[in-house]
Formats: structure tokens, sequence, C-alpha cells
């Protein structure tokens, strides 16, 4: 069983998953900020490898992208970053990317450094199942899960594609479009989930747009897990990493 | 068959896109599939193309410029004088019409230098849809003239301010809000993106092709000799070369910008200078640094300034059927010029690019020979930039 495969494995337990951009706003506020996320409970961690044109993502993450990006942050780095973080913490890791600094690092390389550095997962927004072939094949042949993801666009054709093809989770896009904290959730999500709940068997966790305790506990009632990225973001602006423990933290309390 | 069932031209194209736009996308091949044999559809669109657009288009034949080189004949493909300014409304009206058919009413658009802004803003005045443009902020400044030509057709012009602030920018936003309004008509205008739009936009812009042959062959009993076009996305470069890709005596040249040289890494030539990647949901050459990164462009020109080509470039390139050149800032601005006194005609900085490699090329052949440069534009839009660049106050 791979190690996020193990995640939900555990009766009840809903998975709670913070996305980070690495090296935002600094590599050490990284390396500080994932065990943090680790104690407060949660269950796997998304580094967010950062791209000069994230077009899956609202403001807040394209910020933290640019800004990681003019700290020099590289594939390579977060590789390095990552490699430390295997040393400190056991939950699994998965990178969230797009598809093009992958493919320029070389997909065969890119997935043994992904094994060197003990990364469990990828889940690439902009890279569909038509066009993952390739990557899926040497991913599964090294035991990382390629994650791909749903929207409430998915035809029920699609939602059987993507079960048949994603590895250690599906990822639930809540709302047609781009990453960022919202007031509320979207008007239709559950009608989405259940849709997708009828036709696969696989873990579903949900994300976009996922920004408070109470949000996630109501996600967590349908889903096996919730992801919130946008909102850690802008909680780490300033560098203390404190205030997201206690986000962490809150978000858990909800979910248990 | 190219491109073939999944979107590519050999290695190049594809859909790499969000899975919230996989559906739209199959949506909007279904709607061109039928639309491509459909003759009403086709009907309407030549009928719009005479009427609205101008077309066709002249060939010209450019006796001061061929003076000029003392060599090979040139003709210009007169792109410039369809209506909005360029070429950029072929590819519009037939999106519009398309739109229309698929029963969309919000259409949204990127632009570059404001040219297919505009043709777009055209288009949905002509046909009563709502029309949102995505403009770099860096352009709405450079291209101030458009995007006043595009709100007074009503259009709603919205400034980019990530990133660079170009055209790579305005897609990204466009795609955004593509992804938040999946309902919403997204009318591409170039041959770049993903499935189906390289060849779907192809299809529209041929039209230049189709006719430049029907009219060299009329004028001269002959095909060409070379086809020289500029190269940015590459839409009316694709468009003049496709209905000749089966004559392989015709040569087919497409010329990048060189910006400020090759070697000074600040260019837009991805063909020239590029590698293999993956931008706005199509596999091609693009300008990327050593990470992956899609690097800043520059050129002169606005139109040109993008760090990527439409796939079938990329595939034209490996298989050698066509030759990608580059022209710098500087070269541009001299034929820019000289288009000016030879034959009283104002070429948009686009276009000339293609003037500049065109008239050094007609200089070696022989008088025998035919080159047709595709004009695609006006000039118009450039007074501003060109006045600054050769110190003139206005």
């Amino acid at each position: 069983m791979s190690r996020i495969a193990s995640v939900f494995s555990q009766s009840g337990r809903k998975a709670l998953i913070p996305y980070i951009t690495v090296g935002y706003p600094t590599i050490e506020a990284t390396l500080k900020v994932v065990p943090l996320l680790a104690q407060n409970g949660a269950d796997i961690v998304e580094l967010g490898i950062p791209f000069s044109d994230p077009l899956a993502d609202g403001v807040t993450i394209q910020r933290s992208s640019f800004h990681a990006l003019k700290n020099g942050v590289s594939p390579q780095l977060c590789l390095d970053v990552a490699k430390k973080l295997r040393e400190k913490v056991d939950i699994p890791l998965v990178f969230m990317t797009y598809y093009n600094p992958v493919f320029h690092y070389g997909l065969e390389p890119f997935c043994s450094a992904c094994v060197g550095a003990g990364i469990d997962g990828l889940i690439i927004p902009d890279l569909p199942p038509q066009e993952g072939g390739s990557l899926e094949a040497i991913a599964r042949k090294k035991d990382i899960d390629l994650i791909y993801l749903l929207a409430p666009t998915s035809t029920e054709e699609r939602i059987k594609l993507v079960a048949e093809r994603s590895r250690g989770f599906i990822y639930l896009v809540s709302v047609t479009g781009v990453t960022g904290a919202r007031d509320r959730l979207p008007a239709d999500w559950e009608v989405f989930v259940s849709r997708v709940k009828e036709l696969v068997s696989q873990p579903l966790c949900v994300g976009f747009g996922i920004s408070t305790p109470s949000q996630a506990k109501r996600v967590a009632r349908l889903a096996d897990g919730v992801i919130v990225g946008s909102r850690i973001i802008q909680l780490m602006e300033s560098g203390d990493i404190q205030p997201v423990g206690e986000f962490i933290k809150g978000l858990r309390e909800a979910l248990d | 068959m190219i491109p073939d069932a999944r979107g590519y031209f050999g290695d190049y194209g594809g859909q790499f896109v969000p899975e919230t736009l996989m559906p739209v996308l199959d949506e909007l091949t279904e709607a061109y599939t039928k639309a491509k044999d459909d003759k009403d559809f086709w009907r309407q669109f030549e009928t719009l193309s005479r009427d609205f657009s101008g077309r066709p288009t002249p060939l010209y034949f450019a006796r001061g410029l061929t003076q000029h080189g003392g060599g090979a004949r040139i003709f210009l493909k007169r792109e410039d004088l369809a209506h909005t300014g360029a070429h950029k409304i072929n590819n519009a009206l037939g999106q519009g019409l398309l739109a229309k058919k698929m029963g969309k009413r919000r259409i949204i658009a990127e632009t570059g230098a404001g040219q297919h802004g505009v043709a777009t803003a055209a288009v949905c005045a002509m046909l009563g849809l709502d029309c949102i443009v995505y403009m770099g902020e860096e352009d709405v400044r450079r291209q101030s003239l458009n995007v006043f030509r595009m709100r007074l057709m009503g259009a709603e012009v919205r400034p980019v301010s990530s990133g660079s602030r170009t055209l790579k920018d305005a897609i990204n936003e466009a795609i955004r809000d593509w992804v938040t309004n999946p309902d919403t008509y997204y009318l591409l205008g170039s041959v770049v993106g993903p499935a189906p739009y390289p060849a779907m936009v192809r299809d529209f812009q041929s039209v230049i092709g189709r006719e430049a042959k029907e009219q060299i062959l009329a004028q001269e009993k002959r095909l060409p000799d070379y086809i020289v076009a500029c190269v940015g996305g590459g839409s009316n470069a694709i468009g003049i070369f496709y209905p000749f890709l089966d004559d392989k005596d015709v040569k087919l040249v497409g010329v990048e910008a060189a910006g400020r040289g090759i070697e000074s890494g600040q260019h837009a030539a991805p063909l020239m200078a590029g590698t293999v990647g993956v931008l706005h949901g199509t596999k091609s050459y693009i300008l990327q640094d050593d990470s992956g990164q899609i690097r800043e462009t520059h050129s002169v020109s606005a139109g040109l300034d993008y760090p990527g080509v439409g796939p079938e470039h990329s595939y034209l390139k490996d298989s050698r059927r066509a030759q990608y050149v580059a022209v710098t800032d500087d070269q541009a601005l001299e034929s820019f010029q000289l288009l000016c006194q030879t034959e009283g005609i104002v070429p948009a900085l686009e276009s000339a690019h293609a003037i500049y490699h065109a008239a050094q090329m007609a200089k070696s052949l022989d008088k025998e020979q035919i080159i047709i440069i595709n004009l695609s534009g006006r000039g118009d839009k450039d007074m501003d930039i060109v006045a600054k660049e050769l110190g003139v106050e206005l």
C-alpha cells in the first residue's frame, strides 16, 4: 500500500491536506512550516513548485508563486527542500505544479528525483489523463501516485476515465474557477461530489475555495478529505508561521 | 491526417488544460467539426467576408519595392486592407459565427497589439454578442488607440497586471475567466492554445492563401517561388502557407522577431532560439529558462511579443517544409520606412519583419522569380511607437 493510500485506510478519519508554495515567503519558512502542519494534524502536505504562468490559480497563489520565483525557487530546489522535509516528517508529501517544469526537467529524471526526495505523489492541474500517459507510466513504475482532477463540468465519461487512471486519490475541484479563498462554498458542490461518489470507489478530496473550519466540516461529511491552500498562503505572508499551526489545528478539530 | 484526432501535428499540439475545460473543448470540437461540413455556415462566412471584411483582399505587385531590390518580383497580399486593418478579422468572424451557432452570448478574447481585440470587438458588435478583451497593462499603454477603438465598439477592455503584462499574461487571464465561466466562448486569436484552436484558426485564416493562389495564377500564370510571412503565434503565416503546403516548389519562410538580437536574449523567436515545452495548453517550441519557467520576451511589435508559437509551425520547422528566420527591431523599423517610401503603404510593425527579410532575399534572386509577402496588417496603430523609435515628437 502506498503511503497515500494508507492515509485513507484509517476508518473514520477525514484527511486534511494543506498546500504551501515552496519558498514562500522563504525557504526557511517552508522547512519550518511543514513539520508544524504535520504536528497539528495534517495528513498529507502539497508542496507547490512555482510556475511563471499558473493559469489555474487565483491571485493569492499567483502572488506566492511569483514571489518564490523571484527568490530563485526552481524544481531542483524544491526537490532539495522535499528531501530535507522527508527527514523531519513521516506523512505523505506530494508536489503540485504545472506540466512544463516537469516536462522540461525530463519525465524520467523528475520521477527518479522525486523518489530520491521521498515524494509520494504528483498533482498537475494542466495535465488531463489524455496527455498524462507518458508521465503516468513512469510514475507507476516508481510507485509515485499521479493524482488526477475532476471538476463540476466533468461528464460521466470523464469521471470514469479519471477514476480508472488516478492513483492515491481523486482531486475534486469544488468550483468552476481558479484557486482562492471564498466566503461560501459553491451552491452545487454537494451535487457534484455525490455524482462522482456514485461512480467511483477511490478516496475523494475536495479543494478550491475551502478556507474555514466550518466549510471543511461540511465538505468532509461527503468527501474523504479536504484541501486548503490560499488561506494558508495568506496566513504565511508575514513570515510568522505560528498562525498557520493554529489554523490547521482548528481545521483538524472541525474534521474529527 | 494533420492534426490527428488528439490535436497533434506530429509531436506538437494537444490539450494541456485544467479538467474544467476538457468538456468545454470537447463541445467546441464537436461544434466546429459539424460547422466544417455545413455549407450554410461557410456561405455565411463567405458573404460576410466579402460584405463586412472587404474580401478578397488584392494581391498587389509592389513595383517600387521590386525596383529597389533589383531582383525578384515582389507581390503583397493586402491583408492591411481588410476591415479593422489586419488579417485578424478572418478568424474573429469565423469564430464569432461559430459562437453564435453554439448559442453563446458572452465572448472573451485576449489581445497583444490590439488587432485581434479590435477585430473581435467589431464582430461582436455586428453579431450582437457581449465582448470582454483581456490586454496586458503594458500593451494597453503602448496601443492606447486600439483600446479606444475596442471601447467604441462596445467591448470591455480589462487590463492585466500580472507577470510581464503583455500578451502571454492576457492569455493566462482569459483562460482563468474561461475556467470560471465555462459557458463563455473563448475567441482565441492565433493558431496557439489547445486543440481544436490551432487547426480551427488555421482553417479560417487559410482564406488568405486560397485567394493568393488564385490571384497569382490569374496574374502570372504560375505559382510563386517564395511566400514570406511574419510569425508571432503564427496565424497569418499559417493562413497563407496552408493552401501551398502540397506545392513543394513553393518555399515557405516564416519571420520571427529577433528584437534586440537573438544573442541579446531579448527577442521573441521560439522557433529560432527556443526549446520544446508546454504553454497555454499546447506543446510547441517555447522560450523558457533552465528550470522550465517561461521567459520574458521583447519585440518592438506587440503582436509578435509572445514566447510560444503555433504547434503546426513547430511541425513545419522539424519537417523542413517551412524555413524560419528572425529580423531585429531595427531592421523592421528600416523596412517599415522603406515600404512607406517605395509603395505609399504603411505596414504594421509585425508585417515589417516579413518585408525586411523578403526585400533582402529579393536582391540575390533573379528577376523571373516571384516572392509573395503576406502584408498582414496596416501600421496606423504603430505611429506612436515608430515616432518614438525615430526620435520624432508628435
